[in-house]
């Protein structure tokens, strides 16, 4: 029984850790390729040997206090007096947190807090900026006074042997002002919230004053504006070929006028409403200075409706910075490119982006228009002269 | 009723003989063992592992987002072809993040957190003899085992593991074409997440079964602890959301090879027509995430009721509101299943539906901050014991507090459109699940420790261990905020290409190292853990003087627990610091008769003979004083 018991945990725990380091050993045999790592092999066995030295004598210096807390406490306990108090200790070490955690939090919130986004470039912005104000304020309070009363209990009640613990089982009443004031509270949070979103959301139902096809894939966004009919061509997923890129339906009168464009121009105060689709995986359209985001989703065309207040050049001065941009992300895990999948968002006037807008491809390119045979039905010129009329308002 | 017989026949064979009715054999006692308590230890053993290689690949991946244009040699020693001229290649990177979040949402916190202690405490804590069915119980980790090990087989994989983030979205995860990782890592990945819901599903039946049917006389559902609720309820929100999952999973492996369509459509793959129609990825998503919301509470429930515990034992004070906290467990329980939707605010979902899982997941606020504030009251005027469990447990509150005022946050639709998928998402469920949820599962380990190992872990490593992961663990989360409200989103590779977020680029370095800290402070606990498995100080009976059955039984671990009758249970297990008792606290076994100097009337509130006696008792006294 006893010889049992001693093999008991010791040899599945030594065999455990056997197959962990065999593990990590197997893991650094996968073949390696980088010939640059094979040139300087010794710097870099030197680099880990020296990390490793360094930990070691970390380890070495925690053991050494160890060992000599353990020294102090045995003598202070054979000279009769007590050891080292470590609740005292503890509890101060938390009265000491509490002073650091609320400094240092302050700190974080003020100094990197500093560097969060600028004011809202669009309409509906401004009433989430609101919210996120209501919202910090509400459970900053709520933040401080718990970790407070936390570490201040922790601290003040730290344990001796002269004391005895409060019996205090329960206080209905407490626990139903507890209970129903963060539910006042929430309910708040929860109506202005509801009204927020659906007035965001809404909006996005209503026909924009200017559509805007934005369609994502691996790892690219393309843009597409709807020509002088102010309405974008249908899409057909099957048309798709290399000169087509979006399946466009040509049996649609509405696509021979479409553009094409590189960068997503809209102008100021005017309503845009962005059609969002994917091609072959879900991404999503994050435009974070609008207060903007939308997921791409194959199968599933989504749309969000919002109105641009700050023009880039303004925005540029608010900022201070002279090279800002806006941009439109991805912010939907779609791959190896996710991380870098940008496109330039610029809120322009309305005369430059009547200017811009002349100046843009039709989406039905030469050598498109070779592929579907339809270069005799609708000659060049007459859609780049119709181009003018895009801004449609 | 069948096996409860085959138990009580174990105990006379016990009592008699001091003999197992079967042979012991080295593989029946040490490998294949059906002893709940060896199962517990196998449990914790193997999520500690798990533990431990996830966190080295968070540390794999920080280095990459610290340095994203250094080179490090030992990368590609390390890692082969997947770390090119010492760079972790963008698609190794997706790998990382994906099998750190999967390992250590599903591996470490919810098997290795609730297969530990539903495992060791409830049998223990009700006052049973083992799980209702041992046999299952045992297939249920050897199941946990085969989903690790196909789980990690994805790194010796040419293509790499999976890599579509640990929610699998599709088509991303559908198409083997659209990145390495949906390849045959994928594959892999759906194989072990199968045999995982599998184990999930045998461990949780049992535990249910266990709590409802096996409880010893006088454990009612009232006196157990709030440990074993929350195990309970964990395990009730398992077998009803896990089966989903895997429903989600079949038809996923349907789309991948048998050329089905429930997620896919229109879809155009590097510039081929694809064949399939009429399916919707948003599919998935709500299959995915009316597992995934729940499972965020399997993740903390346990937490909260190892911390309960904790805390209420080392304040010498009873838990305070304990009806309260039952009633919020199950409030969380019961709301967790009708919130799912916040996952999915901007996926295109109707708006409306939007706003309706925003009140829902509102709603699901208040209990638990009905929570937070019963274990602030519970602190409050007690007679605080600094053991490293109890402050793990504080460390607990403190991260459920910081991540969950950043919930209100998400909750709120309107927010969420400019926080999805940002730092901000990162920063909350790491500090929620990632801190708190990891913080309740080592305050049970330093906690049940002597009751598993049969020895004490080190306390001034413990300390030190706690101090160190406390600090780091906020160090690096607490930034990632601010990130996010800069609109940084997560899972990039690299911040280089975007002029806007290069200024994080030192706050990244920071981060980095803060992680490396905390990581290289768990070498103390492993060292502390492993080191007192073998030579730590021997345990006494009942160490920290509790309440809770699991203490009364003998050091030396016996299959069945208790040599001769189990104990019965006559009280609430929060009595500490009763005010009339000589000691501290009064464990469950002891009857009210022995401690007539310390009830009160409520405690016999459904107990009229209980009330009577303790009247004339009470009566008796006061005649007594008079007479003096
Ligand atoms: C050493 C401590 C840890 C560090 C430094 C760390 C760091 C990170 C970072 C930076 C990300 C985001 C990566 C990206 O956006 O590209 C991440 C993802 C994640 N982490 Fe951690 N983490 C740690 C511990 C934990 C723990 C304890 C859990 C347990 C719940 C956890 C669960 C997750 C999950 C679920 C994800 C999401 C994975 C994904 O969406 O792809 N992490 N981690
Ligand atoms: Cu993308
Ligand atoms: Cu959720």
């Amino acid at each position: 029984m006893g010889f049992k018991h001693l093999i008991n945990s010791k040899k599945t725990l030594s065999l455990f850790a056997a197959f962990v380091l065999f593990g990590t050993n197997l893991m650094a045999q996968t073949p390696a390729q980088g010939d640059a790592a094979t040139v300087d092999k010794g710097a870099m066995w030197t680099g880990i040997a020296y990390y490793v030295l360094l930990f070691l004598v970390a380890a070495v210096c925690v053991a050494i206090v160890g060992k000599i807390l353990r020294v102090y406490d045995l003598t202070q306990k054979m000279q009769g007096k007590k050891g080292i108090n470590w609740n005292g200790v503890m509890g101060i070490c938390c009265a000491i947190f509490i002073v650091a955690g609320i400094y240092g939090a302050y700190w974080s919130l003020t100094v990197q807090g500093a560097m969060k986004l600028p004011e809202s470039a669009s309409a509906h912005g401004g009433s989430i900026d609101d919210m996120f104000t209501t919202t910090t304020i509400l459970t900053l309070i709520v933040f401080v006074i718990t970790q407070i009363c936390l570490f201040g209990f922790a601290f003040v009640y730290r344990g001796s042997d002269k004391r005895k613990a409060h019996f205090l089982p329960h206080n209905n009443t407490i626990e139903k002002v507890w209970t129903i004031i963060p539910a006042i509270v929430l309910t708040i949070l929860v109506v202005f919230g509801f009204f927020t979103w659906q007035r965001v959301e809404n909006s996005s139902q209503q026909k924009g004053d200017i559509n805007i096809d934005v369609t994502g894939h691996q790892f690219a966004w393309e843009i597409r504006y709807p020509g002088a009919d102010g309405e974008l061509g249908s899409l057909n997923f099957r048309l798709t070929t290399a000169a087509n890129k979006l399946g466009v339906d040509f049996k649609d009168r509405h696509s021979f006028d479409d553009l094409s464009a590189d960068t997503l121009v809209v102008p100021v105060d005017k309503s845009i409403r962005l059609n969002i689709h994917a091609q072959d995986v879900i991404h999503s359209v994050y435009m974070p200075h609008f207060r903007l985001q939308q997921n791409a989703v194959p199968g599933l065309p989504t749309f969000f409706k919002f109105v641009p207040t700050i023009t880039t050049a303004k925005m540029r001065m608010i900022t201070g910075n002279a090279n800002f941009e806006y941009l439109l992300y991805c912010n939907k895990i779609c791959g190896s490119g996710h991380w870098n999948m940008q496109k330039v968002v610029r809120v322009v006037s309305q005369a430059e982006y009547q200017d811009w807008i002349t100046k843009q491809k039709p989406y039905l390119s030469d050598q498109l228009r070779k592929e579907l045979h339809v270069a005799d039905s609708k000659p060049a010129n007459q859609v780049s002269a119709s181009n003018r009329l895009a801004v449609n308002n | 009723m069948s096996t409860l017989a085959v138990h009580d026949h174990g105990v006379v064979h016990h009592e008699e003989s001091h003999e197992h009715h079967h042979k012991a054999t080295f593989l029946n006692t040490y490998v294949f063992s059906q002893d709940h308590k060896y199962i517990a230890k196998q449990f914790l053993v193997t999520g500690i592992i798990m533990a431990f290689i996830a966190m080295s690949l968070s540390i794999l991946f920080r280095i990459q987002l610290a340095y994203p244009e250094k080179s490090f040699p030992f990368l590609t020693t390390l890692l082969g072809h997947f770390a090119p001229n010492g760079r972790i290649s963008a698609d190794f990177y997706m790998s990382l993040v994906t099998i750190h979040g999967t390992i250590m949402v599903f591996f470490v916190l919810t098997a290795g957190l609730s297969g530990t202690f539903a495992n060791l405490l409830i049998p223990l804590q009700i006052g049973a003899r083992d799980m209702a069915s041992p046999f299952v119980n045992m297939l249920s980790y050897w199941f946990f085992l085969m989903a690790s090990i196909v789980m990690l087989s994805s790194f010796f994989v040419q293509s790499g593991p999976a890599s579509g983030g640990w929610t699998i979205y599709p088509p991303l995860s559908a198409l083997p074409k659209s990145m390495p990782g949906s390849g045959m890592g994928m594959t892999l990945w759906l194989v072990s997440m199968v045999m995982f819901i599998a184990s999930q599903l045998m461990g949780g039946i049992n535990y249910i079964s266990t709590v409802l049917n096996m409880r010893t006389k006088g454990m009612d559902l009232w006196k157990m602890p709030l440990t074993v609720w929350a195990l309970f309820l964990t395990a009730v929100l398992g077998v009803l959301s896990f089966p989903v999952l895997v429903a989600g999973v079949v038809l996923l492996i349907f789309d991948r090879s048998a050329g089905t369509s429930f997620y896919l459509s229109d879809i155009v793959l590097n510039g081929s027509v694809q064949p399939y129609e009429g399916g919707s990825p948003i599919l998935f998503q709500h299959l995915f995430w009316f597992l995934g919301h729940p499972e965020v509470y399997i993740v903390i429930m346990p937490a909260m009721g190892l911390s309960s515990e904790v805390l209420s034992v080392n304040s010498r004070k009873p838990i305070f509101g304990y009806h309260a906290m039952v009633y919020s467990l199950i409030g969380i329980s019961v709301l967790s299943f009708i919130v799912w939707g916040h996952h999915m605010f901007v996926t295109g979902m109707n708006p409306f539906l939007g706003g309706v899982f925003m009140i829902t997941t509102l709603i699901i606020a208040v209990p638990s901050a009905v929570k937070t504030f019963n274990w602030l009251a519970t602190l409050w005027r007690g007679n605080i014991r600094f053991t490293p469990a109890m402050l793990f447990a504080i460390g607990m509150v403190s991260f459920f507090i910081s991540g969950g005022l950043t919930g209100i946050f998400l909750g709120n639709a309107a927010l969420d459109i400019n926080l999805h998928d940002t730092y901000f998402v990162v920063a909350h469920f790491h500090l929620v699940m990632g801190s708190a949820a990891i913080f309740g599962m080592l305050a049970g380990v330093y906690h049940w420790f002597p009751k598993m190992f049969r020895r004490m872990m080190d306390e001034r490593l413990g300390y030190l261990h706690f101090w160190l992961t406390f600090i780091g663990a906020y160090l690096v989360f607490f930034p990632m905020h601010f990130m996010g409200l800069e609109g940084v989103p997560r899972r990039y590779y690299a911040f280089t290409e975007f002029e806007s977020m290069k200024h994080w680029l030192t706050v990244n370095v920071f981060i980095t190292w803060s992680a490396i800290m905390a990581g290289i402070a768990q070498l103390a606990f492993a060292y502390n853990f492993i080191h007192s498995i073998f030579w730590g100080k021997k345990t006494v009976q009942n160490p920290w003087n509790s309440n809770t059955l699991e203490w009364t039984a003998p050091i030396e671990h016996h299959h069945g627990n208790w040599i001769g009758e189990i104990p019965t249970v006559y009280r609430w297990p929060y009595d500490y610091s009763k005010p009339g008792h000589d000691e501290d606290f009064i464990p469950q076994h002891i009857p009210f008769s022995q401690t007539m100097s310390s009830n009160l009337p409520h405690d016999f509130e459904d107990n009229p003979g209980g009330l009577a006696e303790h009247t004339k008792w009470t009566d008796a006294q006061k005649a007594n004083e008079a007479v003096k």
